[in-house]
């Protein structure tokens, strides 16, 4: 009670920094750019982080958040509009709302669809929002006991999850890490003065810039991808009406609303997890637990707030350990670590000590954004709908002129440019074959606290077990083993299930070649012979003998 | 053919074999050259040296490559491999407009090479209607105006804007 009542008057203090008009801008820029970049597919909120980070830098550190903050948490709004109309998700996200979203706008149904996603991702994104305000304070308490080894064992275990989530892809994923953590480590080493991986270029030595990394890896290689590819036929259902009845249809499933939320906040508190399993999950238990499943897939409005709420519940969790801990759990939060970096402000335990003003104005923004974003969707969504027209090559040219302004007004430098079109290429390549891209950004980001923690923990430990002997570091560690021995388990079943299918189906090829070969072969032996004899009684003799 | 989707793995089989043998290539050459891009500091412990971390990317990307190269479902080249690869190198026609676009800003100005930038390109990706143009150009302007002249990103003047007339030239190294 004693921590609720300080919490409230954290509120009142912080409230003032939003009443500040150029934070009310950035919410206003933040969450209609947000729904906007969200809408168009093939561009996605990862792409407009990017972009828009270096022009973040000049703005002060709560304007520069909150404006990235609105396209993280609105993205995905925006994302359910094409998703719906046209069965083509506009963020990553937003593919499980095709499943039951598009057969509802097949049967007429587009505007009831439309306005369900939209009360479903309201409820998720301001369930999400409540859970960290209250989860605060106790934050607050716990986040000053993590030391350096705590730090390090959080960084490992973020790294270990994301590396696992990447299912039948986990040794690409660790090789991708692996790959982040050494260009972590391009530069001057700040503990001996040493050049590392400099190759002797003066334009080496201050290391690989992250944000040169992401703006090739997302926006270059996406506008590469758009550049390559082929314009589609988009044919829009018109829609007529208000967007309000979701709300009330959202009512009638309390349950569902709430499970697939509280899963969105737990899986987006996880480094490494995210929207994808807690909205698997979050399907799973609404398709699992209805009346009726068989309509799951087909158009189901219980399938549709699953999904919709529990993706919405990942952005505002995801800040927990990005603030608390200063981990961040997946590429876009990683993106947001920079952008705190570049203002000196470093997220962690001291931020919740020393600057609990600024943590509360950040979930406050998170709040207001939603409420915006809601509002200017239940207006502009006729005329929004026009946005998904846009050609894909005609948007890949746009990333491209964009994606200048982002890597060019880092440091103004020619080598920057060239280094991102590099990882533009590599993520088009990527990207290609299907391969993980976030575990680079990720392994970039952990690499460094993980060496710097390491360091600085290492000199207050004697044996190896002095690592984990306070309790925190006890549980990160356990947790750590825990999640190693699951994914080796699920490895061993995979591949149990594997050898069972191979055994289980032919080995007979399907070449014409061998078609051709196995049917002589087939015609030559006696049965055959047989066979043809008894079919020919059936059909009029052959009269060329007679 | 059926070339879609592996058994073991995710995503298309096409590509996966060069693209694992190349990286893999590229990580051992960068494992080989870490005794020579780092140096090992006598006293200091195993986890402050300036080696311990490289290493561990390194011998991390080598391993687990090899690893992923191992468990590949088809572990010889083929016809899809060469017309991947041939698409990997087409892309390098845009990474040639792109820095392209780079090198002329500081010559002639983000203003004029960012229009003529977008036309030309969108020209090129087959939309050649005057509305498409008209659209693309007013784009251009739209991402000048908004970064340099509202945003005021970092791009410098441009030595062409050093030709113009006094107030008309300060302007533009200000705001375009």
């Amino acid at each position: 009670m004693e921590l609720l009542t300080e919490f409230l008057a954290q509120v009142q203090a912080s409230s003032g920094i939003l009443m500040r008009w150029d934070v009310g801008l950035a919410l206003l820029v933040g969450s209609v750019g947000g729904v906007l970049i969200g809408a168009i597919p093939g561009v996605g909120p990862a792409v407009a982080i990017a972009i828009l980070l270096p022009a973040t830098f000049s703005m002060d550190p709560i304007v520069g958040l909150t404006v990235l903050l609105g396209i993280y948490g609105s993205s995905m709004y925006g994302g359910s509009i094409p998703a719906i109309l046209i069965n083509t998700p506009g963020t990553a996200v937003n593919a499980l709302t095709t499943y039951d979203g598009f057969p509802m706008t097949t049967r007429g149904e587009a505007r009831r669809a439309l306005s369900l996603a939209y009360s479903s991702s309201f409820f998720g994104g301001i369930f999400s929002v409540f859970c960290l305000i209250l989860l605060a304070p106790v934050l607050a308490k716990i986040a000053p006991m993590f030391g350096s080894r705590e730090i390090f064992l959080a960084a490992l275990l973020g790294i270990i999850l994301v590396v696992t989530a990447h299912r039948r892809q986990a040794l690409i994923a660790a090789a991708m890490a692996c790959l982040g953590i050494w260009l972590s480590t391009i530069g001057l080493h700040p503990a001996t003065y040493s050049k590392r991986y400099t190759f002797d270029q003066a334009w080496l030595s201050s290391g690989v810039n992250l944000i040169v990394v992401v703006l090739g890896l997302f926006a270059l290689s996406q506008a590469f991808i758009l550049l390559m590819g082929d314009d589609e036929k988009i044919r829009l259902t018109k829609l007529k009406g208000s967007f309000f009845q979701g709300f009330r249809e959202l009512l009638r499933h309390p349950r569902v609303a709430g499970v697939s939320a509280s899963f969105g906040v737990v899986m987006g508190m996880i480094p490494g997890v995210g929207e994808f399993t807690a909205q698997f999950m979050s399907y799973t238990y609404a398709q699992k637990s209805s009346k009726r499943p068989e309509d799951f897939g087909h158009g189901s409005s219980e399938g549709l707030i699953a999904a919709e709420t529990a993706n919405n519940a990942v952005p505002g969790a995801a800040m927990i350990p990005l603030l608390a801990l200063g981990i961040p759990g997946e590429a876009l939060t990683a993106m947001m670590l920079s952008v705190f970096y570049v203002h000196n402000v470093t997220p962690g335990p001291q931020l919740f000590q020393n600057d609990m003003d600024f943590v509360v104005a950040l979930y406050l923004a998170l709040l207001i954004l939603n409420v915006l974003v809601v509002a200017f969707l239940l207006v502009a969504t006729n005329q929004l709908v026009k946005v998904v027209k846009i050609p894909n090559r005609f948007l890949g040219v746009a990333i491209l002129t964009l994606s200048f302004v982002g890597v060019y007004s880092l440091r103004n430098s020619f080598s920057d440019c060239l280094l991102a079109a590099g990882f533009g290429v590599f993520g088009y390549i990527l990207k290609r074959l299907d391969l993980p891209v976030v575990p680079i950004v990720l392994g970039m980001v952990l690499g460094n606290i993980m060496e710097v923690k390491l360091r600085s923990a290492m000199a207050r430990v004697k044996t190896p077990l002095d690592f984990i002997d306070r309790p925190i570091a006890a549980i990160l560690f356990a947790l750590i083993l825990l999640v190693l021995a699951l994914h080796v388990r699920r490895v061993i079943l995979d591949r149990k299930q594997r050898k069972a299918r191979a055994w289980s189906t032919s080995h007979a090829s399907t070449s014409f070649a061998a078609n051709l070969s196995r049917r002589r072969s087939f015609l030559l032996t006696e049965r055959g012979k047989r066979l043809r004899a008894k079919r020919s009684k059936f059909s009029r003799p052959s009269t060329d003998e007679s | 053919m059926n070339d879609d989707i592996g058994e073991s793995a995710r995503g298309p089989k096409r590509g996966q074999l060069p693209f694992a043998v190349g990286f893999l290539a590229v990580s051992a050459v960068l494992a080989a050259l870490l005794w020579d891009q780092t140096v090992w500091k006598d006293g200091k412990d195993l986890f402050s040296q300036a080696r311990f971390w490289p290493a561990v990317g390194v011998f991390g990307m080598v391993g687990f490559t090899a690893l992923h190269l191992w468990h590949l479902p088809r572990k010889r080249f083929a016809r899809p491999d060469r017309i991947e690869g041939r698409n990997w190198l087409f892309v390098l026609e845009f990474v040639g407009w792109f820095l392209a676009y780079v090198w002329l800003v500081p010559l002639i100005g983000y203003l004029p090479v960012t229009l003529a930038f977008a036309a030309a390109l969108t020209w090129r990706m087959g939309y050649r209607s005057p509305k498409m143009l008209g659209i693309s150009l007013l784009f251009g302007l739209a991402v000048v105006v908004l970064f340099k002249g509202f945003l005021q990103v970092r791009i410098p003047g441009a030595a062409l804007y050093e030709l113009l007339p006094g107030t008309l030239r300060n302007f533009f190294i200000l705001y375009l």
